[in-house]
């Protein structure tokens, strides 16, 4: 059923969307239908073979032919421009509304290759990335049922509200879509775009990224549960106290095998996919963590400040021009601490020294 | 069009001879526009071959989900120079060769106005070609990290980022440039200044016409695409905020500056089909082109229109409303001269006297199919329908539609056409209808399962999908083989025919009409030296 | 275009000129002008003189193919006809150059009209902004650029304004003597032209070097910095481009080239001095005046 059309529509934009599509491959089909039809019956009867006699005509004389010959264009003008126009004109209009009566704001932030979602009112964040596991993808275990349009931490929308979403990136162009709720926005590095969704039906929709972003643009997919308010209020609340203990956690010290822990972890989810599970990279353009130079230079200065271009200072701040994004910005102290430590004392380095979180916290 | 010649045509030209040197040199060195046309001709062929064979790896990949043949980096080269070589490598340069070896003779000149850029012109293909491919070839190897995996459009700043690929397609990209420039000054100059006497703007043949719009569209918008990628290069390079917001730059005037040039793109590229179209119906249905000046106008209308709608490339960047009105309703006012040329075609064929040779077969197969290009395209103008359409394999079924039935069937319109006078031999016609059956009906079998996937949801420009979309991309990549090696047929066909065949009269075609098929077939190498005179 | 342009046979053969080598090793020049540059923007060694190569090869062949168009001109190879054709390709080739020039100048009202404002006031909700202390007032480097002075328009830029102007008149007032075949006038407007081409080479040169060490205006300084030295910059590449066809043209008038009724090279290169002048123009309003 949802292979030969929209899936099924589920805010008013996509069911809007849907109707006009639909109505458009019926104009489009007729047309089609119409002018093709006088072209094949003119290939059947006015045939050499059937001895036709060619006419000699070489355009129309006369009022009535030349009458005959400009319905067809008065026809698609009014088609164009009324048939389809005037719809699509009041569902653009509708499409772009975002900021009247929105009930709340989602800010959506494209990277590559994941997505961070922000509730500004509630100052709850998080990253949400693929889960399906890399044996999948590399046909080694069997394929689970949303394979690719799973993720580990989805977005919580209640139903029923009007939701402004605001969309940035912070290293290339990165479009979010979910089919049902026909809604396709681009993420602009530096720009704020927005659209917006009203969610009619309870359910869990899935999405993907639909601008070419580099490498693992086929692996950044969107999944968004949309439930009743009640419950997307206490999904809200245990996000909130879920972060203020990760942050909490920043002011206390970490032992190292702890940071170890933490860091394997943050390892595996945001860098893995480019320095590689064991740390030897994909060079040139992805460089090997394991024996690099920066990994295996020194810490901070003696003065406990940031030195440029070393291994704190590339994580912290990102590389620009590359693929290597300032990380500051997404991850919580507690997440920088450990996986700088994971990176120096694993993947086959053994600097053997480690950083606080709370160092990092005053380095911002 | 009445045609009189008050000279004999032909060998006129015998006191010059066939002045050139043999073997390598001939082709290195030459100014006849035959010559020249010909290896046009080849290139376009051979690049055809190399960027399928391309393509064919993509479509591989997506038998089925998962990863099996490549990593996601060599996909994405893989698109991007699939779709580039094929535009500039393969369908460009086509065209380009129709225009060497027809507009002369059509129009009765000696040559090409100037031959010896002509040359030039050619010679830029080769290299640029090398530029474009070398990374990518020295990937496959092991050195380096290949071509640009950024699509064909370059969108900034994944091209910022990029690797040393993006530099040798930015360079790919300026040569053949500077080619497709000079080959415009010289179609242009060649038709203001090079037509028989008697032959007026209004009885130059239609070729000649969509020719010269093309012309003017690639001086006017090629530059505008050097301009984007030169900017490009300085914000790789050189420390320029072109397109990046710290600097008060901005992603999104590239994409501006791309599509002013790449909207108008799909136009030069098809101008040059519509214009041979007609000469086609007409020979074929025996009877005269209908509505010539009505397809004059609607030339002149879709260049002038086709440098205001570039935006309905991105409408999903967020666009202030009357912004994404007036792209939509500009877009859509492209289908009224395109109706014109519609109904212009079958106008011709009404009431002729009809025979189905492999050229009328791929002519009739081009307008049904190309209807198809154009009213899918008309819906993606809607903005509305075009955020579920945008970046899906809706849009990829919808371009192949222009690209592949348009404008590939559409030059092997022209090649069976022109094959015989050509050559002087007769092609393979069993051969020929073979090539086209197969065309056509794995062609449809590879790209309708795409609108469908594209409705469903299925992005582009992704190495691997969701299970929803595998039967379709199965049928998808099956038929796409099929295509292919249908195509192997085709370069046999040419193959055969200039080695050998039964040979061709001087007019070939029953019906065929205008200065060329005056003239022997072949042509003898200079012809048109004492030019006819059109009544 | 006109209907009777081609209405009367030709009084004799157009000349197609003999088989060539010049224009395929210009082709291999430019590839390896290209390599080069790609491989000295990237780092690798060998790059400059890879270039260095290419800009060899290209110039090997101006040289050559210049010279035996000259020749071949000399020899009256090249009558109305032929001369028609090269009118029409160098108004065509001058058009090309003006869609160049129209991107970068469509970037500059892309940027000042569009990105820049939009990036001083962009849509906020819940402390969501992403340039809280950028304002978006023009001249701009954007919100994280560097601090510079942007060029005023009524130093340096005036004075090139009147270099270029006059240069105009002077090639103009060489025409004419062309036409009179007045020869001494003739060398002398020419002389003047090339003179004048070259003072305002220098002085934007003096501009350039002004701005990047006393103004802090550089080629990073943002949306400002790029325009600015892109259109400029390209602008007196084309200037010192012309200078030197009218050296050329300066050399052969010497020589005794040209007549009045034969002098396409003088006339193409006297357009192409024009439009640069036109150019300037646009710079000078558009860049450095509003
Ligand atoms: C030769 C190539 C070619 C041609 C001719 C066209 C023709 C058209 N295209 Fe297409 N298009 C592409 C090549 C082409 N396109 C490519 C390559 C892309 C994707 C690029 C990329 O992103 O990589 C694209 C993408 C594309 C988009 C962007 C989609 C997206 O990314 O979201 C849009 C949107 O408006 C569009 C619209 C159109 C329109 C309106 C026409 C019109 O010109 C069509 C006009 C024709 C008709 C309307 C048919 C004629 C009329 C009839 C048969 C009816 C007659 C009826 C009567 C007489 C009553 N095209
Ligand atoms: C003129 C232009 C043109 C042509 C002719 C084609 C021809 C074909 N294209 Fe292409 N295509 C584009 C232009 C074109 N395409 C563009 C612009 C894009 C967008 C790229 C982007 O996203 O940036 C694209 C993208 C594109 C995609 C989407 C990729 C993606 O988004 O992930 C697909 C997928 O199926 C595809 C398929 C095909 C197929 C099956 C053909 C077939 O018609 C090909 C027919 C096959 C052959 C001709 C092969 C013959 C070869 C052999 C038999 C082997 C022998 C080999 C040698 C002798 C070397 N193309
Ligand atoms: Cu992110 Cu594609
Ligand atoms: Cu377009």
């Amino acid at each position: 059923d949802y292979k030969w059309n929209f899936p099924e529509p589920v805010t008013p934009i996509a069911r809007d969307t849907l109707h006009i599509h639909n109505e458009f491959m019926l104009i489009i089909t007729a047309l089609f239908l119409v002018v093709f039809a006088i072209m094949i019956y003119s290939m059947v009867k006015h045939r050499k073979s059937l001895g036709h006699q060619p006419a000699k005509f070489t355009g129309p004389t006369g009022r009535i032919q030349w009458f005959w010959a400009f319905v067809p264009f008065a026809i698609l003008l009014f088609i164009d421009f009324v048939l389809m126009g005037i719809p699509a004109v009041h569902a653009i209009i509708d499409m772009e509304d975002t900021k009247n009566k929105a009930d709340m704001v989602l800010k959506v932030t494209g990277m590559q290759w994941k997505w961070q979602y922000e509730y500004p009112e509630a100052g709850v964040k998080f990253i949400s990335t693929l889960s399906t596991p890399r044996e999948q993808i590399e046909n080694k275990a069997a394929k689970g049922e949303h394979y690719l349009l799973e993720v580990d931490n989805p977005v919580v929308l209640p139903v029923g509200k009007k939701v402004r979403v605001l969309l940035t990136s912070t290293d290339v162009i990165h479009t979010w879509w979910v089919p049902q709720f026909g809604v396709k926005r681009d993420a602009i590095p530096g720009f704020l775009r927005e659209t917006w969704v009203k969610i009619e039906k309870p359910g869990i929709y899935r999405g993907q990224c639909a601008e070419l972003c580099g490498k693992d643009h086929g692996y950044m997919p969107v999944e968004v549960h949309a439930v009743p308010e009640p419950e997307y209020l206490a999904w809200l609340d245990k996000k909130k106290s879920e972060q203020a203990a990760a942050a909490g956690g920043a002011d206390r010290a970490w032992s190292k095998d702890e940071l170890l822990a933490k860091g394997k972890e943050v390892y595996e989810k945001q860098c893995a996919v480019c320095h590689q599970p064991e740390g030897q990279g994909l060079p040139p353009a992805f460089p090997a963590l394991k024996g690099s130079k920066i990994v295996n230079g020194p810490l901070l200065s003696p003065a406990g400040k940031i030195i440029a271009d070393s291994h704190v200072d590339r994580v912290m701040n990102g590389k620009a021009g590359t693929a290597m994004q300032a990380f500051k910005n997404t991850l919580s102290d507690v997440e920088l601490a450990s996986v700088i430590t994971f990176e120096r004392n694993a993947l086959g380095n053994s600097k053997g020294d480690m950083i606080q979180p709370a160092q990092i916290k005053s380095l911002r | 069009m009445s045609v009189a010649t008050t000279t004999v045509p032909g060998h006129a030209g015998e006191h010059h001879g066939e002045h050139h040197p043999a073997g390598i040199l001939r082709w290195l060195t030459t100014t006849n526009h035959k010559d020249i046309g010909t290896m046009y001709l080849t290139f376009a062929l051979t690049m055809f071959f190399v960027g399928g064979a391309m393509i064919l790896a993509v479509r591989a990949e997506l038998w089925q989900p998962g990863l099996q043949l490549m990593k996601p980096e060599f996909f994405n080269q893989l698109i991007g120079i699939h779709a580039l070589v094929m535009i500039f490598a393969a369908l460009m340069p086509a065209a380009t060769g129709f225009a060497n070896w027809q507009i002369p003779l059509m129009i009765g000149a000696p040559d090409m106005a100037l031959p010896r850029v002509n040359n030039w012109g050619f010679w830029l293909l080769p290299p640029a070609a090398i530029l474009l491919t070398l990374p990518f070839t020295l990937a496959l190897f092991g050195i380096g990290d290949g071509a640009l995996a950024t699509g064909w459009t370059f969108y900034a700043p994944l091209s910022v980022q990029g690797g040393l690929g993006v530099d040798f397609a930015i360079f790919a990209v300026h040569i053949l440039g500077v080619s497709s420039i000079l080959g415009s000054i010289n179609i242009i100059v060649t038709i203001f200044n090079m037509r028989a006497p008697g032959m007026t703007m209004m009885k130059l043949p239609l070729f000649a016409w969509g020719w010269l719009i093309t012309a003017f569209l690639l001086i006017a918008t090629i530059p505008v695409l050097a301009g984007a990628v030169t900017m490009l290069l300085t914000d790789r390079h050189f420390g320029t905020h072109f397109f990046d917001a710290a600097g008060g730059g901005d992603p999104i005037l590239f994409q501006h500056l791309f599509w002013f040039f790449g909207h108008p793109e799909v136009y030069i590229l098809l101008l040059p089909v519509w214009g041979l179209m007609p000469h086609v119906l007409a020979t074929f249905s025996r009877k005269p082109i209908y509505g010539y000046k009505a397809q004059v106008y609607g030339f002149i209308g879709i260049g002038v229109l086709s440098v205001i709608v570039w935006a309905h490339h991105f409408f999903t960047v967020g666009m202030p409303v009357p912004a994404l009105i007036y792209f939509m309703f500009s877009t859509m006012a492209i289908s009224l001269p395109l109706a014109v040329l519609f109904f212009c075609w079958i106008a011709t064929m009404w009431k002729g006297a009809m025979s189905f040779e492999t050229p009328m077969l791929f002519a009739t197969g081009f307008i049904v199919l190309f209807g198809i290009a154009g009213l899918t395209g008309l819906v993606l103008a809607d903005v509305a329908a075009d955020a579920q359409y945008h970046h899906s394999y809706f849009v990829v079924a919808h371009f192949h539609y222009a690209l592949f039935a348009g404008g590939i069937m559409g030059v092997m319109t022209g090649v069976y056409y022109w094959l015989p006078k050509w050559t002087g031999h007769m092609y393979d016609e069993k051969l020929g209808k073979w090539h086209f059956w197969l065309t056509v009906v794995s062609f449809n079998l590879t790209f309708i399962p795409q609108f469908f996937l594209g409705l469903a949801g299925m992005p582009r420009r992704i190495p691997d999908y969701a299970l929803q979309f595998t039967e379709f991309n199965m049928i998808s990549t099956v038929a796409a083989f099929i295509l292919g090696l249908s195509q192997l047929l085709f370069a046999y066909n040419i193959w055969k025919c200039v080695k050998g065949g039964p040979k061709a009269s001087d007019k070939v075609w029953e019906g065929a009409e205008g200065l060329e098929w005056q003239l022997p077939s072949p042509p003898p190498y200079h012809s048109w030296e004492t030019q006819p005179v059109v009544k | 275009m006109t209907e009777s342009m081609a209405a009367q046979p030709h009084s004799h053969h157009y000349h197609v000129p003999q088989p060539s080598l010049y224009p395929f090793i210009l082709s291999g020049g430019m590839f390896t002008l290209a390599l080069g540059f790609i491989l000295k923007m990237n780092g690798f060694a060998p790059g400059p003189w890879v270039m260095l190569g290419g800009v060899g090869i290209i110039l090997y062949v101006l040289f050559g193919w210049f010279g035996k168009v000259i020749g071949e001109s000399q020899a009256g190879a090249y009558r109305d006809w032929e001369d028609k054709s090269f009118r029409y390709g160098m108004v065509w080739f001058i058009a090309s150059e003006v869609a160049f020039f129209a991107a970068f100048f469509g970037a500059l009202f892309y940027v000042r009209t569009i990105s820049v404002p939009e990036l001083g006031n962009m849509v906020s909700a819940h402390g969501t902004t992403l340039w809280p202390d950028f304002t978006g007032a023009w001249p701009s480097a954007g919100p994280k650029g560097a601090q510079f002075t942007p060029m005023g328009a009524w130093g340096i830029p005036a004075l090139n304004t009147a270099l270029l102007l006059s240069s105009g008149v002077t090639v103009t007032w060489a025409h004419w003597a062309l036409l009179k075949n007045k020869r001494t006038q003739l060398n002398l407007g020419l002389a003047a032209t090339v003179l004048l081409g070259a003072t305002f080479l220098g002085f934007q040169a003096y501009e350039y070097y002004h701005a990047y060490h006393e103004l802090g205006l550089t080629l990073g300084a943002g949306a400002y910095g790029a325009t600015f030295y892109m259109l400029t910059g390209f602008h007196g590449f084309h200037v010192t481009l012309g200078a030197i066809m009218l050296t050329v043209i300066l050399g052969r008038t010497l020589k005794g080239h040209f007549t009045p009724e034969r002098h396409f090279a003088f006339e193409g290169v006297a357009w192409y001095w024009h439009f640069v002048d036109v150019v300037w123009l646009l710079l000078f309003v558009l860049v450095y005046w509003l």
